[in-house]
């Protein structure tokens, strides 16, 4: 089973990684890209705006704008599509986010369930911070008052320099 | 005895939540449409062109969702699983042949058997986006009211069909 599953996992890299020889086949079946209207510079703009704020479902570490992978292929046709529709980008962002979940955007929003992916470094770094303060007070704290004996002898070193 | 279980203890911690992360499936990400409307589908039927595939007309029965496709290796591995379960449980399979010519689907159904009620042939992967599909084969569970309530991603397993699959239609039922 976990062998299965790495041999999928380094199949998927390779498809990824060749994945302009791949996505040619199945890419050209589908017959959406030659019906999308041309779109203005600006709209161009926003459209890699967008495809670089979304994230490929198959090749997850690389943005649509990236990825050759079919899906992805097929999701910036969408964008396209919708741009020529005149949607706006947070309509369309909403859009893959209905269905692919926050996990489409490179940048997750800000809600209770993420709260622990936003906040937990600044929890940790506050809790480090936290344990040296605490930690050199105590180091500070812990050393016992010299006794006068200690404290003439201490002088004595001071005087003389040895 | 603080200063050395405190170290031990937060490794400990560490150790489990990583040995948790490794034996994830780094590529599944929960599913946004679980509890949604199964989207409409509307698209003709793999080997009835003239037909249509009405999602609307099930309503009332627990049914799977299966999204599949010629080209897609682990389809053919998870085939007699979804003949056990049309068959022996009875439950209504569809197909969504996925990114497919349609020529090569119905030559890969006579060739390894057809388990499916019916496909819809989503020849250029539309309706797969609507229901959030990024990796064949991938299954879904719907309810009566229309309602996706499970999805699988990836291969059923009869393992995976018995301990996952199987109790959530039992619940539904």
């Amino acid at each position: 089973m976990n062998a299965a599953r790495l041999l999928a996992t380094w199949l998927l890299a390779l498809a990824c990684s060749v994945g302009t020889i791949v996505a040619a086949a199945p890419a050209s079946a589908a017959p959406t890209a030659a019906a999308l209207p041309p779109l203005s510079a600006a709209d161009q703009q926003r459209a890699d705006k967008l495809a670089h704020g979304l994230r490929c479902l198959v090749c997850q570490n690389q943005t649509l704008a990236d990825s050759n992978a079919p899906l992805a292929h097929d999701m910036r046709n969408l964008i396209h599509a919708q741009l020529a529709e005149g949607r706006s980008d947070a309509q369309i962002m909403r859009f893959f986010e209905d269905r692919y979940g926050d996990f489409v955007r490179y940048d997750p929003p800000f809600k209770p369930a993420t709260w622990l992916l936003w906040l937990g470094p600044f929890a940790l770094l506050a809790l480090g911070f936290w344990v040296l303060l605490r930690t050199l007070k105590r180091r500070s704290g812990a050393r016992p008052p010299l006794t006068a004996d200690e404290r003439a002898r201490a002088a004595r070193f001071l005087d003389t320099g040895s | 005895m603080l200063r050395y279980l405190l170290p031990l203890g937060a490794f400990m911690a560490m150790a489990v939540f990583l040995a948790m992360g490794l034996s994830r499936d780094p590529r599944a990400v929960p599913s946004a449409m679980i509890d949604k409307p199964a989207p409409p589908i509307d698209l003709p039927l793999l080997q009835a062109p003239a037909q249509r595939l009405d999602v609307q007309s099930l309503r009332g029965q627990v049914w799977l969702l299966n999204v599949w496709a010629s080209w897609c290796g682990p389809c053919r591995d998870e085939l007699p699983v979804l003949r056990d379960v049309a068959q022996r449980h009875g439950i209504p399979l569809y197909g969504l042949n996925y990114k497919d010519k349609p020529e090569d689907a119905r030559d890969w159904l006579a060739r390894n058997g057809n388990p499916y009620v019916a496909s819809a042939s989503d020849t250029d992967g539309r309706v797969g986006i609507e229901y959030g599909v990024y990796g064949v084969p991938e299954t879904f569970v719907i309810d009566g009211a229309g309602r996706i309530r499970y999805k699988q991603l990836g291969l059923i397993t009869p393992d995976i069909w018995r301990t996952r699959i199987q109790p959530v239609i039992e619940a539904l039922q």
